[in-house]
């Protein structure tokens, strides 16, 4: 059985400096509810890990025009202007990873791994500084696992267990980051009293906290 | 027809039934609405959808990979981004179909960053041409007359030697072992044209009469 938290006590648990992964997909999926936790407790110097760079009003690239990150790891920021401005200002520092590599790297910490072989990024920048092993003659990169502090987890349904399954599209990044971080708090669009075990796809033990209140239909 | 309706209709015709298929952003995605009843053919969505619908106006909960509200087909499925990039990278797809800022006569392709002026990322770009069976790029031939086929591409590479096909409103070209092959010309076309539009040596034996295209104009 999971916490059920409000926003005071998720507010609580923020601290200038931290890593935090944000789940979603061009912000579908993204829990918005607590991005606007985050700015509204102003804690700095984040370092935020999510697929892409949101948009200036939407998703963590709010949190980038309300100047709290210090650094961003994602596959892409083009939809988000701001974040290239500010890498090119040296004011941000940008780590691109190819998406598949990005999701990889994830799975891999939650599930207890160093790191991941991939072909990809072989022969372009991505490779640069990075060890490269031969298995059965084919090349692959050495890309290490990637965990952080806290993940926010978005476009889910919770039971009263703290069991999560994703609405539709919304699940890509989630479940993966729910198992990669020290403290994983979700706010769901909904909750329900039960969820078909068929159905899990994030079993609660990965769940720390459930954000209840305005943020649940 | 337009140039981006000659490049999606003519690599529609690529596209073999019963192939998993994934579109990129742009021109790629129209290839979509130029498949023949004739053929069944899966997309793939890297956010995370088996059976790619049209899309869908005001829809938030399924989105494409651009973002857009999109629809979900009988009998397919939504992922998490990993499951998305084992389809991806563990060469289950087969067949993508992405735009590109260069390519060259070795099959390498740039397509994620202008250095100093442009880093949008690289997203799933390089997981999809590294582990897709079939990689045609669908581009318009020249940037304004400034060749974008080339002997050797100058930005950096998305990956090295993973092209198969390219396609443009003049001409398809082939990737093979020994350089790269004008395969067909657009009947408002010459072979001189399609040469003095493209820096990387083309190797010219039988060339055709682009397919698909030819009877309409």
């Amino acid at each position: 059985m999971r916490s059920f938290i409000n926003k005071e006590k998720f507010i609580a648990l923020l601290k200038d400096g931290m890593s935090i992964m944000v789940g979603g997909f061009l912000t579908n999926g993204t829990p918005e509810g607590l991005i606007d936790l985050l700015i509204e407790s102003n804690v700095k110097n984040l370092t935020i890990i999510c697929n892409d760079g949101g948009y200036p009003d939407k998703g963590v690239g709010r949190l980038v025009v309300n100047n709290q990150v210090k650094k961003v790891i994602a596959s892409h920021i083009g939809t988000n202007p701001m974040i290239g401005t500010l890498m090119s200002e040296e004011k941000l520092e940008v780590e691109l990873s190819p998406q598949g590599t990005l999701a990889e790297r994830i799975r891999a910490y939650g599930a207890g791994l160093g790191g991941i072989l991939t072909p990809t990024g072989l022969d372009t920048l991505v490779q640069e500084g990075k060890q490269i092993i031969e298995i059965k003659g084919n090349k692959y990169l050495l890309e290490e696992a990637l965990g952080a502090d806290l993940a926010l987890i978005g476009g889910a349904i919770a039971d009263n267990y703290g069991n999560l399954k994703y609405n539709k599209t919304m699940r890509n990044f989630n479940p993966l980051m729910a198992t990669a971080c020290e403290i994983v708090v979700c706010e769901p669009r909904k909750i329900v009293d039960k969820i078909d075990p068929e159905n899990v796809i994030t079993p609660y033990p990965f769940v720390d906290y459930i954000l209840v209140g305005e943020y649940n239909d | 027809m337009t140039d981006k309706q000659i490049i999606a209709s003519r690599i529609a015709l690529e596209l073999n039934d019963g192939d998993l298929v994934n579109l990129g952003i742009g021109i790629p995605t129209l290839v979509a609405n130029y498949v023949t009843e004739d053929k069944t053919i899966t997309f793939q969505a890297e956010n995370g959808i088996i059976g790619l619908g049209g899309l869908v106006e005001d829809e938030t909960e399924i989105v494409n990979a651009g973002g857009m509200g999109a629809s979900i087909l009988e009998g397919g499925a939504f992922i998490d981004s990993a499951t998305s990039f084992s389809f991806i990278r563990g060469g289950h797809i087969d067949v993508t179909v992405l735009g590109a800022l260069e390519v060259d006569q070795v099959g390498s392709l740039a397509s994620w960053i202008i250095p100093g002026k442009k880093v949008p990322g690289m997203g799933g770009a390089m997981d999809l041409v590294t582990g897709a069976k079939k990689v045609i790029i669908a581009m318009r031939h020249t940037n304004r007359g400034v060749p974008k086929i080339l002997k050797q591409c100058k930005l950096p590479l998305t990956a090295a030697h993973q092209v198969n096909l390219i396609v443009t409103e003049m001409a398809v070209m082939e990737v093979r072992e020994n350089g790269l092959h004008l395969l067909e010309v657009h009947p408002s076309y010459s072979v001189e044209d399609i040469v003095k539009a493209t820096e990387a040596k083309l190797i010219i034996n039988d060339v055709l009469p682009m397919k698909g295209v030819s009877d309409e104009n």
